[in-house]
Order: structure tokens, then sequence, then C-alpha cells
């Protein structure tokens, strides 16, 4: 594996490994929970685990917004494409995620106008270059895609471009955090916070984690010694019994967070009063919906949608993985029935799915980041 | 979706201010500053970009950490055929002001 030697400063990355083992207590085990699908995937890139003792583990949180979207908001979306006027546009980690009826890439395959967009600022492009259609964004995403989302509802309002539209399914992470830590079957000794949701949001929300459940969350960036470094912190934490937030990745995330991008979110969003999650169930205030003042760019308020609901494949354990119960390899169609190229669960479809990042680095293990380290 | 990827700011669009062309390792593309309108990126600045839209001013390091970062997760290509995948790039050209250049 070539990229071994490419990471940065080695040394530095043995001494946070080192720090790690002298901070946790062998009498303890610690439970630190990633939030953020770009560091499960980097966990699993970079062999992370093979740099800390046993009794520190990760646990893979739900911050893959196309693994906990359920099956019936797909449905619902690509019901309308049977109208040959209708475009239906996502980013591309959707267009393979498996519908009742297919993907849909599927849906393409089979005549729907189904297209790939990079930004929602093209499918708004895309709408007003193509009046004769109805040009519709399948939009998904925590809070690093809804300000992006909000901005081209803003400006197609600004336009009056009356021949577009917004399938709203953003969720926002603190209702997940919640819904994890007032489940019965975890606990979780701290959290790595996410990065880019929190370049949005700032530290500010994760504040009552800390104050009122006692549990530590460190901010952190995306590079092995950002998530090593962030542990360091947070065994520190505990060892001192606090429970503080602070933020490992002052480079990229202010303290406050985007105000811009949180005025376009209010400005356009509403917050739901539950929405489901995939492996969660239904989480209150989880989800965001769009206002009434925006009810003429809204999918759901525009058009009649099914309102699908489907039921997981039973055999899928994609609940318990997706709250860090099982491991993906524990899950019974791991790597059977269910892979990146026939997935049955959302978490095997997303590189960022912790599914997708097991099945495709468990073979890469003897070689990591620990080689590099010690080398 | 989730990537985040740095570019630097290499030409403003005079008409519509909210437009502004990246470079990203040498693909040119329009992104929109609408959500730094609070402390707008002048030319030369570097940003990270999330879904066509910029998010945050970095510093010229820190971009470059970040390319490493997508490099080493094995990203480089999604992250480069994202940015390919703008598609305000033809409005740069029907609608573009006089060019500055840094």
């Amino acid at each position: 594996m070539k990229y071994v030697d490419e990471f940065r400063s080695p040394e530095l990355i043995a001494k946070a490994s080192e720090e790690i083992r002298k901070l946790a207590d062998p009498a303890r085990h610690y439970r630190i929970m990633e939030v953020c699908g770009g560091h499960t995937h980097a966990i699993y890139r970079f062999g992370l685990k093979d740099l800390l003792p046993d009794n520190v583990e990760l646990i893979h949180g739900p911050g893959c917004p196309v693994c906990v979207l359920p099956m019936g908001r797909i449905d619902d979306g690509l019901s309308l494409s049977s109208d040959p006027d209708f475009v239906f546009t996502a980013f591309g980690d959707m267009m393979r995620v498996p519908g009742t009826h297919g993907s849909p890439l599927e849906f393409k395959a089979r005549g729907k106008d189904v297209r790939i967009v990079y930004s929602p600022a093209d499918a708004l492009k895309l709408a007003r270059n193509n009046p004769q259609k109805e040009v519709m964004f399948f939009a998904i995403g925590f809070e690093t895609t809804a300000p992006s989302t909000a901005l081209t509802l803003i400006r197609a309002k600004a336009e009056g471009l009356r021949n577009f539209s917004v399938f709203c399914n953003h969720v926002t992470i603190i209702p997940a955090i919640r819904a994890i830590l007032d489940s019965p079957d975890m606990r979780i000794d701290g959290f790595v916070g996410p990065g880019h949701v929190s370049t949005v949001i700032g530290c500010r929300p994760y504040h009552w984690i800390a104050h009122d459940e006692r549990k530590p969350v460190v901010v952190s960036g995306f590079e092995p010694l950002d998530i090593l470094q962030s542990v360091v912190m947070l065994l520190r934490q505990l060892r001192n019994g606090e429970a503080r937030v602070e933020n490992q990745y002052k480079r990229v995330v202010p303290w406050e967070g985007n105000r811009a991008a949180l005025r376009a979110m209010a400005e356009v969003f509403e917050l739901r009063p539950y929405f489901e999650w995939r492996g969660l169930g239904f989480i209150s205030q989880s989800a965001l919906k769009i206002r009434p003042g925006y009810a003429e760019w809204d999918t759901e308020q525009r058009f009649t949608v099914p309102g699908v609901r489907v039921t997981d494949p039973k055999a899928a354990q994609c609940g318990e993985v997706l709250k860090g119960v099982l491991k993906p390899s524990q899950c019974k169609l791991f790597g059977q029935e269910c892979t990146p190229e026939q997935p049955v669960g959302a978490l095997m479809v997303s590189s960022e799915g912790s599914c997708a990042a097991y099945y495709n680095y468990q073979h890469l293990r003897p070689v990591t980041i620990a080689n590099a380290a010690t080398v | 979706m989730c990537l985040a990827i740095p570019g630097k700011i290499v030409e403003l669009d005079a008409k519509q201010a909210h437009l502004a062309v990246v470079d990203v390792v040498g693909v040119r593309r329009k992104v929109d500053l609408g959500l730094l309108q609070d402390d707008p990126p002048i030319l030369g600045d570097w940003v990270l970009i999330h879904v066509g839209f910029a998010m945050s001013k970095i510093s010229e390091a820190d971009a470059e950490d970040q390319m490493r970062t997508l490099q080493l997760l094995g990203e480089t290509d999604a992250a480069m055929q994202e940015v390919r995948g703008y598609g305000l790039e033809q409005e740069t050209v029907e609608k573009r002001g006089p060019k500055v250049q840094p």
C-alpha cells in the first residue's frame, strides 16, 4: 500500500497513540462515538483502530445522510418521475440507493428523466434552461448541505422560477445524538464531533451533551492526526472527570459557526414535528421542512406524493449497526447478500456508511498507519 | 456530497457578485459565495467548497492539508468529478465580466 508513507507527521501520530495508551485507564472500557460518516470513512481507511488500545472502542454513529434516509422517501421522490416532463435530480451519492421499485439509476435506465447534479444550484439552472420541464431537486444531507439548498430556494423565489421544486430530506445532527443517548441499549463515554457540520452550526449546539449528559465532545478534523488528537482530548477530559465541548478543528470550524448559512436555513426551513430515520425510527424535530413562504418551491406542498412507508428487510440489521450496537460484520447479511455492488441496506451504499467502509477496507488491515507510525 | 473541496478564488464575477471562479488543482469552475456574505472572500483567498457553495475561508496551508486529506481518503477523483460537474460554468461564458487577474 503505497499511501502509508504519505502520512504527515508519523512521529506525531505515534506520539498521540502513545498518549492514548497512557491516558486510558486499563480498568475501564471506553466507548467513543464518531458522529460523522466522514470520520467513519477515515477511521477505516487509515486503520486507526490499530493505534488504539483494546479498551478504547470507536463506535460509528448515524452521520451518513444517505444511510439514514428511509426507503419510502426515495419511493416518494421517484413516484413523480412517471410524468415525462418531470426531471428528478439528485447528488451522485443518491443514485444507487435502492427504492422499492429500483434505485434512481435504475429508473433512469428505464427511460425516466433522472439526472445527477453536483450542486443544488445546477438543478436550479436546469429548470431555468428548460422552462417546459418540471425540475425537482431531491435534497439530502445534514447542516453541511442544507444551507446550499436554502440559498438555492431563496434564489428561485427571487427569480420567480416556477418550474423548480425541492423534495426536502434534510436532517439535523443534534436530535440524532439525543436519540442515541436516550436509547436504553447504548453506553457512550464521549463524542468525536462532526467537522463540516460544525462549520455551519458551530460548537454551541453540543453544549447540552457536556452539561446535561456529562459527556465530553471534541469537534474534530479528518486527518489521522486530527482524529487521534481528538481521542486524546476526550480521554484527558474523562480522566479528569470533566465534560466540556472542545474544538480540535479550529483551523476550519469557528466556535459560532457560519451565521450567514444559519440565516439562510432559518429563512427557508422549519423543523418537522417528526421524521423517520432509517434504523433509528421516528425522531421528533429531527428534520427540516420548507416554510409556507416557499410552498411554491416545495415538492411535497405542490404535488401529491404518496407518503410511502417501507419496512426495511428483516434480515438486515441496519438499525443496530447505525446505533453502534452491532459491528457491520456482525450483521447476518454483511458481505454475503449485502455488498457495495448489491447493497440491501443503505449503510452499504455510501462510502461514508460504516458497512461499506468496513467492507472496503477490512482487507487492508494488515498494512495500516500503525506500521507507518512505528517505522 | 459530504466532500469539502479546497479552492482558490481566481476571478470574481462583476455582474453577479455572489459568483466567483475557483481553481481546484487546475480545474476552474464557478461557485456560489452567498454563504460567506458576512465576510466575503477576495481574489486570492482560499475557501472550502461544499456542493458548489463556498462554506468557509481557510488558509493556503489548510487548503493544502485538505487536498492531502482527500487524497489519503481516496476521494480525490470524486472531488474532481464533483468540481468538473458544477454546471454554473456556462453562465461564466455567457455573462462574464471583465477578467481580473489575481
